[in-house]
C-alpha cells in the first residue's frame, strides 16, 4: 500500500479522535505500522479538534500529519484551514449538511456526504462520523491506498467501543454501512 | 496481538509492570492522563495512588517512599518538574533511586502546553542544586517508551540515583501499537540500605543528605562522580540509523528524531546520503556513537525541539572535528520531515 495520511477534523464532540481510533485500529489489525496523534489545546473543549492517522508498511516518522492524503471534515472552520494542505489528487470527504461550501480545488477527490442529517434520519444520532469513515474505507477500497477489509473495519469497531457501550455496536454498523451506500 | 496506547498511558502500565507501585504526582498539561491512568489502575493492585497539593509535596513523597526501598515515581510537564528539582538534587544526594517523567510542553515560565524539547538543560545539567547527574533516557516511539521505563528502574537501582525519562506532548498523547511486558517479570532489588524497618535486629540505616562537614561532604561526591564515570562508559545507548556510509549525519532525539527519520528516508530516495544518530540515553551522553559516525561525515545537523540545547554536547562529543549546524522549533512549533531536508540539501 501507498503511506496513508489521513486527518479527522471537526468541533470538539462530533467523533473525529473516535472515527480516527478506528482508522487506526483497522491499521493494526493488518499488521501494518500506524500512528494516532490528537490535537490536544484548549480547542478540545468545543473548538475545532482534530487527529492526524499515519498507515504505512514502513515505521512511522511524524505522526503530525501536515499534507494528508485523506482528510475527512466535520466542520467548516476545518475546511477552510486544511483544504489547502492536502496532496494533490487526495480525497477529501465533507459533512455536506453542516458544510455547505464546495471546494474550489480541481485536483482533489470530494466526497459529499450529508452525514449528520443521514445520521438523524436514521436514529443514528452522534454517528454522523462513522458515516463519514464507511464513506473513506469505501473511496480507498481497491486504490493504492486500500489496506483492509470490511470484516477488518468491523473487528476494529469492536475494539473501539467499550464493553459498558456494547450495543452501540450495531449503531456503529449501521452507520459504516450507511456511509459506504451514501 | 499489541494493543494501542497513548504514550502517557503505557509509560503509567509499564511502570507498574515493572514493580512501581507507588505514584505520587499532580496534574499538568500534557502529562495527565499518565496520573489518570494511575488513579485507575493502582487501588485494583493494592498499590498507592496520591495526588499531592502540590509538585514539590509529591517528588518528596517519591523521597521517602524510596528511602523505605520500594519502587517509586512522579510525573508532571515542564513547569512541574522545575518544582520537583529541589527533591530531585535530594534524592540524588541521598543516593535514591527514583523515576521522574517529564512529557515536556513549551517554555520558559508556564509557556505553552504544546509538545517541546526545551528541557535539554535541565535534565541533563540542571536538575536541581549542586554536583550531581540523573539518568535520563529519550523515547522515540511509544513501545520504546514502555521498555525504556522498566530500565531506568532497574539502573536507578543499580545506581541508586534517580532516572527521568524525557518525552514530550507528542510522545505522551500519541497512540502507537505496544506490547507490555508480563507483571513481575523482573523482580526489583533487595535494598540493603533502606530504611525499611528492622525490629532492632540490626543497625539502622539512615538515608540523608545533610552533611556539615565539608571533607565527608567531598568524599561522598567523589565516590558518586566515580560512579558517574563507570555509568558514561557502560550505560550510554544510541540508535545509528543509516550512518555508515553518511555525509551528513543529524542528531536528534524523542520527537524530532522522527522528524528527522523520515527526512533522511527523503534525502536517500533523493540519492542524498545522509544519516542519523538518535541518542536514546541523554545523559550519559552517546560520544561512542556520535564519534564513529562523525568519523567520516562532512557536517552534522543537530534537529530539536528547542533553541538548540543539545548542540554543545555534540561538538564535544566529537571535540569539534566536524562542523555542527543546528535546525530547531520551538514554543511547541513541530519542525516538518520537509524542513529538515532543506537544511541536509543544504549540507550535502
Amino acid at each position: 500500500m501507498k503511506d496513508l495520511n489521513m486527518l479527522f477534523a471537526g468541533f470538539g464532540g462530533q467523533g473525529v479522535l473516535f472515527a480516527g481510533k478506528v482508522a487506526a485500529y483497522a491499521g493494526l489489525i493488518e499488521n501494518k505500522e500506524i500512528s494516532w496523534l490528537p490535537s490536544y489545546g484548549p480547542e478540545m473543549r468545543g473548538g475545532t479538534a482534530n487527529c492526524s492517522v499515519c498507515i504505512s508498511d514502513q515505521p512511522i516518522g511524524s505522526p503530525l500529519v501536515t499534507n494528508p492524503n485523506v482528510l475527512v471534515v466535520m466542520n467548516l472552520p476545518s475546511l477552510d484551514k486544511f483544504i489547502d494542505t492536502v496532496e494533490p489528487g487526495g480525497t477529501v470527504i465533507i459533512d455536506s449538511s453542516l458544510i455547505d461550501k464546495k471546494v474550489e480545488r480541481t485536483d482533489v477527490n470530494v466526497y459529499y456526504v450529508p452525514s449528520s442529517s443521514l445520521a438523524e434520519e436514521n436514529g443514528l444520532k452522534g454517528l454522523s462520523n462513522m458515516i463519514l469513515v464507511g464513506k473513506l474505507f469505501k473511496a480507498i477500497a481497491g486504490s493504492d491506498y486500500d489496506f483492509c477489509t470490511g470484516d477488518t473495519l468491523d473487528q476494529a469497531i469492536q475494539k473501539c467501543i467499550p464493553a459498558r457501550k456494547a450495543n452501540m455496536l450495531d449503531f456503529n454498523r449501521k452507520a459504516v454501512n450507511i456511509g459506504a451506500d451514501a | 496481538m499489541k494493543i494501542l496506547m497513548k504514550g502517557n498511558e503505557a509509560l503509567a502500565e509499564a511502570a507498574i509492570r515493572a514493580g512501581c507501585h507507588h505514584f505520587f504526582g499532580y496534574p499538568i498539561t500534557p502529562q495527565t492522563e499518565l496520573a489518570a491512568y494511575m488513579s485507575k489502575r493502582m487501588p485494583k493492585i493494592g498499590g498507592t495512588y496520591l495526588q499531592a497539593e502540590s509538585e514539590i509535596a509529591a517528588v518528596n513523597m517519591v523521597l521517602g517512599a524510596s528511602a523505605a526501598g520500594v519502587r517509586a515515581m512522579t510525573s508532571s510537564s515542564s513547569p512541574g518538574v522545575s518544582l520537583k528539582g529541589e527533591g530531585i538534587s535530594y534524592m540524588a544526594g541521598s543516593d535514591l533511586p527514583a523515576l521522574i517523567i517529564n512529557v515536556q510542553r513549551g517554555g520558559p515560565g508556564l509557556g505553552g502546553i504544546q509538545p517541546s524539547q526545551a528541557d535539554y538543560w535541565q535534565a541533563t545539567k540542571a536538575t536541581g542544586h549542586g554536583d550531581f547527574q540523573i539518568l535520563v533516557f529519550a523515547p522515540s516511539t511509544v513501545q520504546e517508551m514502555v521498555d525504556l521505563v522498566s530500565d531506568a528502574f532497574d539502573l536507578a537501582d543499580q545506581y541508586r540515583m534517580p532516572a527521568m525519562i524525557l518525552a514530550d506532548g507528542m510522545l505522551g498523547q500519541m497512540m502507537e501499537p505496544v506490547s507490555l511486558p508480563e507483571e513481575g517479570e523482573k523482580a526489583p532489588a533487595q535494598k540493603d540500605w533502606a530504611a525499611s524497618g528492622h525490629g532492632g535486629k540490626r543497625a539502622h540505616n539512615i538515608v540523608n543528605s545533610l552533611y556539615l562537614t565539608p571533607d565527608k561532604l567531598e568524599d561522598l561526591v567523589k565516590v558518586r562522580f566515580k560512579r558517574y564515570e563507570t555509568i558514561k562508559q557502560k550505560e550510554q545507548r544510541a540508535e545509528e540509523y543509516l550512518t555508515d556510509d553518511a555525509d551528513v549525519v543529524v542528531v536528534a532525539y524523542g520527537a524530532s528524531s522522527r522528524v528527522a527519520r523520515g527526512a533522511v528516508n527523503k534525502a536517500r530516495e533523493m540519492g542524498l546520503k545522509a544519516g542519523l544518530v538518535r541518542p536514546i540515553t541523554l545523559w550519559p551522553f552517546p560520544t561512542d556513537a556520535l564519534n564513529r559516525a562523525a568519523s567520516h561525515a562532512k557536517n552534522l545537523l543537530v534537529v530539536e525541539m528547542s533553541m538548540g540545547q543539545m548542540v554543545d554536547d555534540v561538538k564535544l562529543a566529537i571535540n569539534c572535528q566536524k562542523p555542527v549546524h543546528f535546525y530547531g522549533r520551538t514554543g511547541g512549533m513541530i519542525p516538518t520531515p520537509a524542513e529538515v531536508l532543506e537544511q541536509i540539501k543544504a549540507l550535502c
